[in-house]
């Protein structure tokens, strides 16, 4: 009856799960064994005197203490398991979970980014922190037996411990309007190895950005996020008006005198070297203080930044 | 004379009066105008019924619609929006529409003075008001319809409630207008109970049905102004931007979520209550033997209604809401299961050693004790913490919750109808179609509903237009299955209705009933009683006549 268990966790709460389940079906043959069997044993007799049985306190107390009992016991079961459920462990790797109308994006701990696609390693322990940009959405890993609402304007958490490798799905759990059943993702747990090599690459979000699947998807779009994400847009605009850094408006293709008064032509080639060297060449009239972007940004962020910039000319 | 109930037998059988309440004035005015109970009885039946096709019409469409993963409703394909107003229209009527005002309004109208020996209810004016405050709801909840189907979900829970587009503040005023019309039957019931109970009868002398319904009235009473409040500042929210409810402006939306399940959840009762108070008087009925444990059912009514103020909690484990008050609220929710396991256990002690007559009613209140045996035991998963955090929102609650609200309130509502249709109109049906249309309702429900369990225990979300395809055999035979609800419905109702076509006259009481409905004609006279009767006897003493004492 129920999907494959994910975690460990998820076998404890199936046991409970099943004890329940079992415990029903006793209760509910005490139930209907006997409401068949009376009707069948009693039907109608005519001239039939019925017993005049008005209580039973012993009874009365058996059906009440019993049950009662029994109630308390599978409070705790299910109490232990919830303790289980809400505390992560303090080591867990924190991912940042952003919901809205309809789909979901994960942050991980260096900033590499994916939408709907959900990569987390082998047993360890992942915390998501949620929160919702529109209405209220819910997460849901059916496999790893975890649901949470996500709540805008504050935040939720939710954790486990994948021990299984490969490919399942999250979804989501609260109705959030017209495409709240598609709102749904891949989960896939990977080795460490394999983990590794996709946080590298920062996530699959940049995908969509080269393969022209979209036309609104370029890689100039691409380079405008980065342009905000990395916070290029402190220093430098691209509206024409000057700050710390040089206008990016209009600057593709020209040639810039430099403080040593030579002149360069801002191609692709400056342009990289800018973010990788940044003190090399710098722009007559800026101070050299703009920090090295080596390291920092990856292939594809650089692509898009020079398709971003070439796009202001 | 004052007639005197005895046991068991069919009292007095009175040729069915020339003038009763239904043909004492005849004209649409004298009906529209009526302050007669059991008038306004019939009228809210006949409205309630109504709404429960409308309701059941759309019932039948989220059904076909999710038959195959393309949606083809018709040849037509059907849109995410055009199924999400579905399932909304179809929750948003069935409960404020249907369930809610539908025992209480119709059948308790009908009988509960009869009961209690009255001529009427406490307040007949009142009743009235409370009919055509319902027919005002009812109108702005389908005019919503008309201006823009909502497709909020019939919990209307916010941000998504107050941002998206649709007749959103009308439904809410429907809502609102409503819960008067509620609220008024419930003081109207209360004040009965306390004012109007036969000479000689205490309050362990009422009915059973008179304890769970009274219960249910407290409830209406108390509750129902919770509801009133949510959903007017809901209303100024999307209207006014008040920023209660919305972060944007500043609000909680879980705070939307406590005022909205303070009420609905002891409305879960409001609809469940006088379903097993209707189950109370069949069994014994038509078991031919006094109730067993008459003052643990009267008393776990009171407690059911007191506990169902306190639960609320459990709709919203995975809300947000403090995991302390999660833990609380699953601890208390296991309280609700002492109650209903006292009255199922008494019940069933009550037929032991009975003298059963399955004649259509008690096919109902049979069929009410399996199916609320599967709705209440599936309701411990859900109480249970570590389970309840897989399963909801899924339909495993959509099952869970169909099984009480449909499996045993509409159960016993059909079994009520059955029981007291004679009394209401003066005529038997056909029994062997009623038997007929028991075993399909039992059939068709439990088709539809148990492989809801199954998606839900492998997490099939609810409120979800597409699914995985793993999910498609099962959702194919839960459509088949609400097809045999139909069906089972419909002949419900052509055998009823073919009853006044071609009548056979009811006698007074053709159950061997022991309460007091039962000792007076059928259909009753406009004023209920010839003379004011005195009940000499305890409720549901099936012992012949002379051994039993007084009481």
């Amino acid at each position: 009856m129920l999907p494959p268990r994910g975690t460990q966790l998820a076998e404890q709460i199936d046991i409970t799960f099943l004890g329940i389940y079992w415990l029903s079906v006793v209760l509910f043959l005490m139930i209907t064994i006997p409401a068949i069997y009376f009707a069948w044993r009693y039907r109608y007799k005519p001239g039939r005197v019925t017993p005049h049985q008005t209580h039973n306190t012993t009874l009365e107390v058996l059906w009440s203490v019993g049950p009662l009992l029994l109630c308390v016991g599978l409070f705790f079961w299910g109490l232990n398991g919830y303790m289980k459920l809400v505390v992560a462990p303090g080591e867990a790797m924190e991912i940042q979970v952003t919901a809205k109308q309809w789909l979901w994006t994960f942050e991980y701990p260096d900033g590499s980014r994916t939408v709907n696609d959900l990569h987390v390693p082998v047993n360890k322990p992942v915390k998501m922190v949620m929160t919702s940009e529109d209405v209220l959405h819910s997460f849901f890993v059916p496999n790893m037996r975890v649901k949470q609402d996500v709540v805008p304007g504050r935040y939720t958490q939710v954790w486990f411990t994948p021990i299984t490798l490969g490919e399942t799905y999250f979804t989501c759990a609260e109705y959030c309007g017209k495409d709240h059943s598609n709102m749904k993702g891949k989960l896939t747990v990977d080795t460490d190895a394999d983990f590794a090599k996709f946080v590298l690459t920062g996530g699959t979000e940049f995908e969509s950005y080269f393969d022209a699947s979209d036309p609104a998807k370029t890689p100039a779009a691409w380079g405008k996020i980065q342009y905000e994400r990395k916070g290029c847009n402190s220093c430098h605009t691209v509206d024409g008006s000057t700050s710390k850094g040089p206008t990016w408006k209009g600057i593709w293709g020209s040639m810039v005198t430099l403080n040593d008064g030579k002149s360069v032509l801002v191609d692709e080639d400056y342009v990289k070297e800018s973010m990788m060297q940044p003190t090399a060449k710098v722009v007559k009239g800026f101070d050299p203080v703009m920090p090295t972007f080596q390291g920092l940004l990856r292939p594809h962020e650089v692509r898009g930044l020079v398709a971003y910039i070439e796009s202001l000319k | 004379m004052e007639p005197v109930i005895t046991a068991g037998t069919q009292t007095g059988h009175h040729p069915r009066p020339e003038k009763n309440y239904l043909n004492e004035t005849t004209t649409v005015w004298s009906w529209m105008t009526t302050v007669d109970h059991k008038r306004i009885g019939i009228m809210y039946l006949v409205g309630t019924l109504g709404a429960f096709m409308l309701g059941g019409i759309f019932a039948l469409l989220v059904r076909l619609v999710l038959l195959t993963p393309d949606h083809k409703l018709f040849g037509l394909q059907v849109t995410a929006e055009g199924y999400n107003r579905l399932f909304t229209l179809h929750g948003a009527i069935m409960v404020f529409l249907f369930i809610i005002p539908s025992i209480p309004g119709s059948l308790t109208n009908f009988v509960l003075p009869l009961m209690l020996g009255a001529k009427d209810v406490a307040f007949p004016r009142l009743n009235l008001a409370s009919f055509y405050l319902w027919v005002t709801g009812a109108l702005l909840a389908v005019g919503s319809m008309v201006f823009g189907a909502i497709d909020t979900g019939w919990t209307f829970y916010t941000p998504y409630s107050t941002t998206t587009q649709g007749g959103v503040v009308m439904m809410t005023m429907a809502v609102f207008v409503l819960g008067f019309s509620s609220i008024f039957t419930g003081l109207n019931f209360i004040a009965t109970v306390h004012k109007l109970r036969a000479p000689g009868m205490g309050w362990f002398d009422m009915p059973l049905f008179v304890w769970g319904m009274y219960s249910t009235a407290v409830i209406q009473v108390l509750a129902t102004p919770v509801l009133g409040i949510t959903v007017v500042l809901l209303a100024m929210e999307r209207v006014l931007k008040i920023g209660i409810f919305d972060p944007k402006l500043g609000g909680d939306p879980v705070l939307f979520q406590h005022f909205f399940w303070f009420y609905s959840h002891p409305a879960v009762y409001i609809m469940i209550l006088p379903g097993m108070a209707i189950i109370s008087e069949l069994i014994p009925t038509f078991s031919k033997k006094t109730i067993f444990g008459y003052r643990a059912i009267a008393y776990s009514s009171v407690s059911l209604a007191l506990v169902s103020f306190i639960v609320w909690g459990h709709h919203m484990f995975i809300s947000g809401q403090s995991q302390l008050a999660t833990v609380v609220f699953s601890a208390l929710t296991f309280l609700v299961a002492i109650p209903s396991g006292i009255k199922v256990f008494n019940w069933l002690t009550t037929m032991y050693q009975g003298n059963i007559v399955l004649a259509t009613p008690m096919l109902y209140a049979i069929s009410f004790l399996i199916l609320f045996a599967i709705g209440g035991l599936t309701g411990i998963f859900l109480g249970t913490l570590s389970t309840d955090v897989h399963l909801t929102d899924t339909y495993f609650v959509v099952a869970h919750f169909h099984y009480v609200m449909m499996g045993s309130t509409v159960t016993a509502f059909v079994g009520g109808l059955y029981y007291w249709w004679p009394k209401m109109t003066g005529r038997m049906y056909s029994e062997k179609l009623g038997r007929i249309s028991c075993i399909l309702w039992f059939i068709g429900f439990n088709a539809t509903f148990l492989p809801q369990f199954i998606m839900g225990s492998q997490g099939m979300p609810r409120r979800y237009f597409n699914y995985l395809d793993q999910f498609q055999p099962y959702h194919a035979f839960s459509t088949v299955g609400s097809w045999i609800i139909g069906l089972s419905l419909f002949m419900t109702l052509g055998v009823l209705l073919s009853s006044l076509r071609k009548p056979m006259d009811a006698p007074d009481n053709p159950w061997g009933g022991t309460t007091l409905e039962w000792a007076t004609s059928s259909p009753p006279i406009t004023h209920n009683f010839h003379d004011q009767p005195v009940l000499e006897r305890e409720p549901y003493d099936y012992r012949p006549a002379g051994v039993s004492g007084g009481h």
